[in-house]
């Protein structure tokens, strides 16, 4: 799926490390995500998961704990995961105080990795903005017409 | 939403240029490649390539009147990607629901151990 990007956040009450623990300890990652995760946390890692009777491969690509995390799936089409045939998701964790962490998940078909992290920033803003106004737009277009 | 069919359907909406062409189409109905080329930064030559993808994808159509060639929206495709698209963001957000509901319980608990161990200590000493 090239073109298409999620965004989404959560706040979480909690420090990053232990927010970091949730989202990269396979026995935890099974509980939000996966039935089951094969995964060693470490970049270039080849992993797989399982999603009721279906699985497919994942590729780490970013281990910065406890800030950044992301792999590459391409669920459930089973081949090995690169950059043009899957998706790379990809968790940011902020600090906002003590105990509570900003928890961001991009998930999106574009080679982001090897980008610059100041224009992989105006990427996603600009697409994030996009997106969002032409769904907006769409949504409404679409309910008058229904 | 791996068929080969939502492949072409993403990559046409992901280009900022061919949703601004799209989004002209949602807002103006039937229109002309000229039109459209009017009311956007670039060339004649782009729209038409842009309107080539689009249509490829089952996001617009075209109609002959006259001698003019007029293009629109699809609104059931446009609506399936935008439900496809809602479908994907909300399962992320169930995701992140369950991640926050077991780092936030990891946490009390930690900190309950933490507190055990401290009046622990507080006891033997």
């Amino acid at each position: 799926m090239p073109g298409l990007m999620i965004d989404r956040d959560v706040l979480i009450e909690a420090p990053a490390e232990v927010v970091w623990r949730t989202i990269t300890e396979p026995d935890q990652m099974s509980l939000w995500f996966a039935d089951r995760v094969d995964l060693v946390i470490e970049p270039g890692a080849h992993g797989y998961m399982q999603f009721g009777d279906q699985g497919g491969p994942v590729v780490v690509e970013i281990v910065d704990p406890p800030a950044r995390f992301s792999f590459r799936w391409n669920y459930p089409s089973g081949e090995e995961p690169v950059a043009g045939n899957s998706m790379l998701v990809e968790f940011t964790l902020t600090p906002e105080g003590d105990e509570r962490t900003r928890l961001r998940v991009v998930e999106c078909g574009h080679e982001l990795r090897d980008w610059p992290d100041a224009e992989k920033q105006r990427y996603a803003d600009e697409h994030r903005e996009g997106w969002a106004e032409f769904f907006d737009r769409l949504a409404t277009v679409v309910g008058k017409r229904q | 939403m791996s068929s080969q069919t939502d492949d072409e359907l993403w990559s046409a909406i992901g280009d900022p240029s061919r949703r601004q062409v799209l989004d002209l189409l949602v807002s103006n109905g039937e229109v002309s490649a000229s039109w459209l080329a009017g009311q956007v930064p670039f060339s004649r030559q782009a729209v038409s390539k842009h309107l080539v993808v689009l249509e490829r994808a089952g996001l617009i159509s075209r109609r002959k009147q006259g001698r003019e060639v007029l293009y629109q929206v699809q609104a059931d495709r446009l609506d399936q990607a935008s439900r496809a698209m809602a479908g994907l963001a909300a399962q992320w957000d169930l995701r992140l629901g369950a991640i926050k509901r077991l780092a936030e319980a990891a946490h009390t608990e930690n900190k309950r151990g933490y507190a055990e161990n401290k009046s622990g200590e507080g006891h033997d000493g």
